[in-house]
């Protein structure tokens, strides 16, 4: 089936069994690597993206369900050369070990503070609970969105 | 020195690529022409295969080829390996049995590789691999050691009587029952250690390639030591010889040990792009994972601890068995006997220790090192051992822990090591301070006016790090050695390649490791590379597993960086007509000591390559130095980690209301980083006292947790936020002074969290993980 | 997962058309179960409709003494809904218990409510506020809507178009997740509605969804916690698992639903 839709500012068609993921769209067919799969029972986060502006888990989502939507990627985040905020704090908070989990931490997170109302450390633990990292211990993590929040809102 | 070298805390330089998405990990590359592997696997913990028909697989449409066992063996492959000799008590070698990368005769776990199907997408290997129809003759399974060893068990593997590979011991038995003989008091203990299931985020992956021109063959794998995968697919079972295989492990998320290990999947996929000479990718499902993965832990444990009237430990004994599972994975052997019982000692100055373990084979996933790898389990026994102690005898846990500790080094243990260095009264001290222990009793009240319980739990662990030297493992049964390579390759523009033998995946190598370069050379860390991870690039390294790769990789730099700097200052004389000796190295430059007059650090390293300046008569063109480095002992990493948590008494819930870290680990390169690896072991040691467990159904055999529907792995807010310090005891072992870091969290933790929840509900009969339904359990009257 | 036929559905009317296509069609509105089921090979639909993004059933909005919530609309919606938010704010802060941030991002409580898995969250507030689920066809009290483990009382071929949850004077959830899947182990919903008190239970049932009557009858005469003491379900009723065996889930019941009641006094 076809399928167009918004991918990172620019409009993408594509033919498309109709079986595949969005998460696999974006992969294989995009070659958009740096969303991942780390389970398949939808709990991990590794693959999360944006849909129309919210975090959707790209592994249980049809790529034909995204028909029509705009989509952002962890590719997407920066704009221009300018790392995003949440990038940039989670480099200096040192959020990140593997780098596996990062890509859905870093668009959860972005989803996150941009719908929460006076985010604090428990929300944040709490608003996690679609992410799994074996890496850090959350530690860092939290302290790279807490601080990047208070960026974000000056 | 500048802002980025030895202590310094800078940002890591392989991040950039992680957060925008440009990691490159296996399953991102694809090459033309590629296929997928996806493997028929036993639904039966044990059974005979009858048959194995693939008429109806092979006709679908896109299914380009079915391998079984019997095709390997007929290609003359050999099974996997494990790399560790154990000895028994009797002298005996231990029993390993055959292990083919696929079955052909009899599956003997859930999850056994029996056949792969390649197909031309994911979806049509993975129609193929249900439509192979593979006969079973079931037979019954045995999932718990404890019943595998009757002697009528289910014999895993034929002619292995009671499903013992190995009953090994170490240490004096008989001072130790003289011991136990004369003490005021004996504390006993009955322990398991809970089976746990790795869980790096990024599944195992493969992709085989095959040129048939040149009979090169190329394997992109998630491996935390490719040369050490090539070594086993060349050596031992035997695909191509190691000149004709390349081995590469690009950035892999996560390994925690589970990457350490040589599996079936990556051996077939491998053989099968030779064999239809078409690029093989597998990647790894979760639930794949879970099933196939080795697993870690899984003891069972009555241990010993004698004291005389005075509270001093006389003597402790321990015996354990240990679920190894269906087939000894490539270090499996190692872990519950010369990881293990080497620790016994603890931090305590212990007069004689006797263990004996017996590694036995069940039907359940192989089980290997995860994380710790027996060091958590030594650490576990003793610190359990000692708090109860402090209970029973009235002892304040502290006290005790103090009056036993060992205060003179080098200190020989009744079990191999010998510590060189430490300072464990710095460390609980400073704990002690930082969780405000005097004012325990007071938060303990508050918590009781709120219907809860409050616990504080201690345990001071040792580990023995980046195990060495070579002579030494090899004595203890290692079939390899336990060195590091480096080589340092100055360009002609004066920026540095450093080629290591290790292997990062999540430890930040390109960061910590340049930074020491960036400290030697006096050159900025933009200007140095750190390449790893591939067998074409890199000479023979042996990968990062054990806490090593800061210990005995970086020295082997530093090695390396000192041929380069003699050499440099070699040809620096020349140029400025002095001796060496008369140059130093400071600011990126070479300079005559006392003068004004330098050659910049890039002039010079043009200099080396034009050759223009010196005679190639006394010194070779060019600055690359290797250095191959043996360490002269373990290092030995301590530390004091308390747990002080509360008990919701209605749901059994716990949680950790503080907990402080304060650890030895040496020099310390870069403190985030070192921040960041006791964060991540920490919760991983927290997972494993309360969350985590590798269930096998002891009816059917069939794994229970195989998803994060029943795994419990532990989010965000499972974690409490934590609060570290460091002491520093340098360690006298390398050169720089280094101990380790990566598995302290995962082994101090457990006991830490049980000592507190034990100290909260008053008695001992708990185990882990304390999940909240058993904890409610434990505290019903 | 097995080869199917995807549509896109605008309106009802067109689902049902694309439904009556085939007989081995199947609805998929959020997916957030759907999808794994498929990926997982244990479901193979020739067809799949979906109807999640039919406009018409995005909706949330007061309907005299009841909020109604379109069957499309996903929780995330839900649980920040103004309205909801006022008129049952218990309802609003179930939904935002649901799975985890992305799953409500996309999830239904149509798709849920359909599903009714036993350890799902909206069946609780559907059984206790005594909603009334509307479908394309009828309107199916929640009392005889769910009838059993993944059972409901929808026939073949019928959508769900919306759920009318009755304003009550006083409602609470308490949730005990299940430490790995964070569905509910125990989750305890309590309701004063104009029926009645009303005590439903999600999670332990090993016939799914349920109501307390005992508690409810003590309630009515006195709402409190203390009220509950010693009120506990028939373990043989209640599901046993390595996360929590029948009597520790009979004890939690007991233990969530004083604490729901304490969240309203």
């Amino acid at each position: 089936m076809k399928v167009s839709m918004r991918i990172n500012g620019e409009q993408v068609s594509a033919d498309i069994d109709e079986t595949q993921l969005l998460a696999h769209f974006l992969r294989d067919n995009l070659n958009l690597t740096g969303t991942h799969i780390g389970c398949d029972t939808s709990q991990c986060g590794a693959c999360v993206v944006h849909l129309n502006g919210r975090a959707v888990k790209s592994c249980t989502m049809l790529a034909a369900q995204a028909d029509g939507a705009d989509v952002t990627t962890i590719e997407g985040v920066q704009q221009n050369d300018e790392l995003h905020p949440v990038q940039k704090a989670f480099r200096q908070h040192h959020a990140l070990q593997c780098g596996f989990c990062t890509p859905g931490m870093i668009m959860a997170a972005i989803d996150i503070i941009e719908n929460t109302d006076d985010l604090d450390e428990h929300d944040v633990r709490e608003q996690l609970e679609g992410n799994i990292c074996r890496c850090t211990g959350y530690q860092n993590i939290i302290a790279a969105i807490l601080s990047a929040a208070k960026e974000m809102r000056g | 020195m500048s802002g980025t070298g030895i202590g310094a805390r800078i940002e890591r330089t392989e991040d950039k690529r992680f957060i925008t998405g440009n990691g490159r990990y296996t399953d991102d590359i694809n090459l033309p022409g590629q296929v997928y592997a996806c493997f028929v696997r036993s639904p039966h913990a044990h059974a005979k295969i009858t048959d194995i028909d693939v008429k109806e697989a092979l006709a679908l449409e896109g299914v380009v080829k079915i391998f079984t066992g019997k095709d390997m063996e007929a290609d003359g492959l050999g099974g996997l390996i494990c790399g560790w000799m154990v000895t028994s008590k009797d002298g005996e070698p231990m029993k390993a049995g055959e292990h083919p990368p696929l079955a052909s005769e009899c599956v003997r776990y859930v999850g056994d590789c029996v056949a792969v199907v390649i197909g031309e997408s994911r979806e049509v290997a993975r129609l193929g691999a249900e439509a192979v129809s593979v006969s079973y003759e079931e037979l019954d399974a045995v999932v718990e050691p404890a019943q595998a060893q009757n002697q009528n068990a289910p014999k895993v593997h034929d002619g292995i009587d009671k499903n013992l590979c190995f009953h090994w011991q170490l240490g004096d038995k008989d001072a130790t029952d003289a011991a136990f003989d004369k003490a005021a008091h004996v504390t006993r203990l009955d322990i398991v250690n809970n089976r746990l299931i790795p869980n790096a985020i990024e599944p195992r992956a493969a992709l085989g390639d095959y040129n048939p021109g040149s009979g090169d063959y190329t394997l992109y794998t998630t491996s935390q030591n490719p040369h050490v995968e090539r070594l086993v697919l060349s050596a031992f079972v035997g695909i191509a010889p190691e000149h004709k295989l390349r081995v590469v492990s690009p950035d892999v998320g996560g390994g925690f040990g589970s990457k350490i290990f040589v599996y079936a999947e990556e051996t077939a996929c491998l053989w099968a792009a030779g064999k239809i000479r078409r690029p093989v990718k597998w990647t790894a499902e979760r639930s794949e994972s879970f099933l196939a993965d080795a697993h870690g832990r899984d003891h069972v444990t009555h241990a010993e601890l004698a004291l005389d009237s005075d509270g001093r430990f006389l003597a402790l004994r321990a015996h354990t068995v240990a679920n190894l599972g269906a087939y000894l994975s490539t270090f499996s052997s190692s872990v519950p006997t010369y990881l293990y019982g080497t620790l016994l000692s603890g931090q305590y100055d212990i007069g004689a220790i006797h263990v004996e373990v017996e590694g036995v084979y069940t039907h359940t996933a192989p089980v290997d090192a995860y994380r710790g790898a027996g060091r958590p389990e030594a650490t576990f026994v003793v610190e359990r051992l000692v708090e109860c102690a402090a209970r029973e005898t009235n002892k304040d846990p502290v006290e005790l822990r103090k009056k036993n500790f060992i205060t003179k080094f080098p200190h020989q243990t009744p079990v191999i090591l010998n510590y060189d260095i430490g300072d464990y009264n710095a460390c609980i001290n400073r704990a002690v301070e930082m969780i405000d222990y005097k004012g325990f009793d007071e938060r303990r009240k508050g918590s009781q006016t709120k219907g809860k319980l409050r616990g504080i739990g201690f345990s001071t662990y040792i580990e023995a790090c980046g195990l060495a030297p070579s002579s030494a493992a090899g004595s203890l049964g290692a079939g390899v050695g336990l060195w590091e390579s480096a080589e340092v390759r100055v360009n002609p523009t004066g920026n540095v390649e450093v080629l290591t033998g290790a292997h990062s995946h999540g430890q930040g190598h390109e960061t910590s490791f340049a930074q020491l370069v960036s400290e030697r050379l006096t050159i900025p860390i933009e200007d140095i590379t750190i390449v790893h991870g591939d067998t074409a690039s890199v000479q023979f390294g042996m990968g990062t597993y054990g806490s090593r790769s800061a210990a005995v990789g970086m020295s082997a730099i530093d090695g390396a960086l000192d041929k380069v700097i003699a050499k440099a200052k070699r040809i620096a004389a020349h140029i400025l007509e002095v001796q060496p000796d008369d140059i130093e190295l400071a600011d990126a430059a070479f300079r005559i000591k006392g003068t004004n007059k330098f050659i910049p650090w890039g002039e010079l390293a043009l200099n080396a390559y034009t050759a223009h300046k010196f005679s190639t008569d006394e010194i070779e063109p060019g600055l690359k130095e290797t250095t191959f480095y043996d360490p002269t002992n373990f290092t030995f990493p301590a530390g004091c980690h308390i747990c002080e948590l509360e008990v919701d008494t209605q749901t059994g819930c716990v949680e950790i209301v503080d907990y402080v870290a304060v650890d030895d680990f040496g020099t310390i390169i870069n403190p985030m980083i070192v921040e960041g690896q006791v964060h991540g072991g920490i919760l991983q040691g927290i997972g494993q006292a309360l969350l985590e467990n590798g269930i096998y159904d002891v009816e059917s055999g069939q794994l229970v947790t195989g998803s994060y529907m029943d795994y419990t792995m532990p989010r965000a807010h499972d974690a409490p936020p934590l609060r570290l310090d460091f002491t520093k005891t340098p360690a006298p072992s390398n050169p720089l002074g280094i101990k380790g870091c990566g598995e302290a969290g995962a082994i101090a933790a457990p006991a830490a969290v049980l000592n507190a929840l034990t100290s909260a509900i008053g008695h001992e009969g708990i185990s882990m993980p304390a999940t909240p339904a058993k904890v409610w359990r434990s505290i019903q009257t | 997962m097995y080869p199917f036929t995807y549509h896109k559905a605008s309106s009802i009317e067109q689902a049902q058309a694309l439904l009556d296509v085939s007989n081995d069609s199947k609805l998929l509105a959020g997916g957030q179960t759907l999808i794994p089921t498929l990926k997982q090979h244990l479901a193979s639909p020739g067809t799949l409709v979906d109807i999640g993004k039919i406009e018409s059933l995005r909706f949330i909005r007061v309907e005299k003494a009841n909020v109604v919530i379109g069957a499309a609309t996903p929780h995330a919606q839900v649980a920040n809904d103004k309205n909801l938010v006022q008129k049952i704010p218990a309802l609003a802060s179930l939904v935002g218990k649901i799975g985890d941030p992305h799953v409500r991002n996309v999830g239904t409580i149509g798709g849920s409510v359909a599903n009714n898995d036993p350890a799902a969250d909206y069946p609780a507030a559907c059984l206790a506020l005594g909603a009334t689920i509307r479908t394309d066809k009828r309107s199916i009290s929640a009392d005889d809507f769910f009838t059993g483990l993944f059972e409901t009382a929808l026939v073949e071929q019928e959508i769900i178009v919306e759920v009318a949850f009755p304003v009550p004077a006083l409602a609470a959830y308490e949730k005990f997740p299940n430490p790995a899947s964070r569905y509910a182990l125990v989750g305890v919903f309590v309701a004063q509605v104009e029926a009645g008190v009303r005590v439903a239970v999600t999670g332990a049932g090993a016939n799914g969804v349920f109501r307390m009557t005992e508690m409810e009858s003590a309630l009515v005469n006195d709402w409190s916690a203390d009220a509950l003491e010693g009120i506990l379900p028939s373990v043989d009723s209640l599901l046993s698992d390595l996360h929590g065996a029948a009597d520790y889930r009979a004890h939690l019941i007991n233990v969530m639903a004083k604490r729901a009641i304490a969240q309203t006094c």
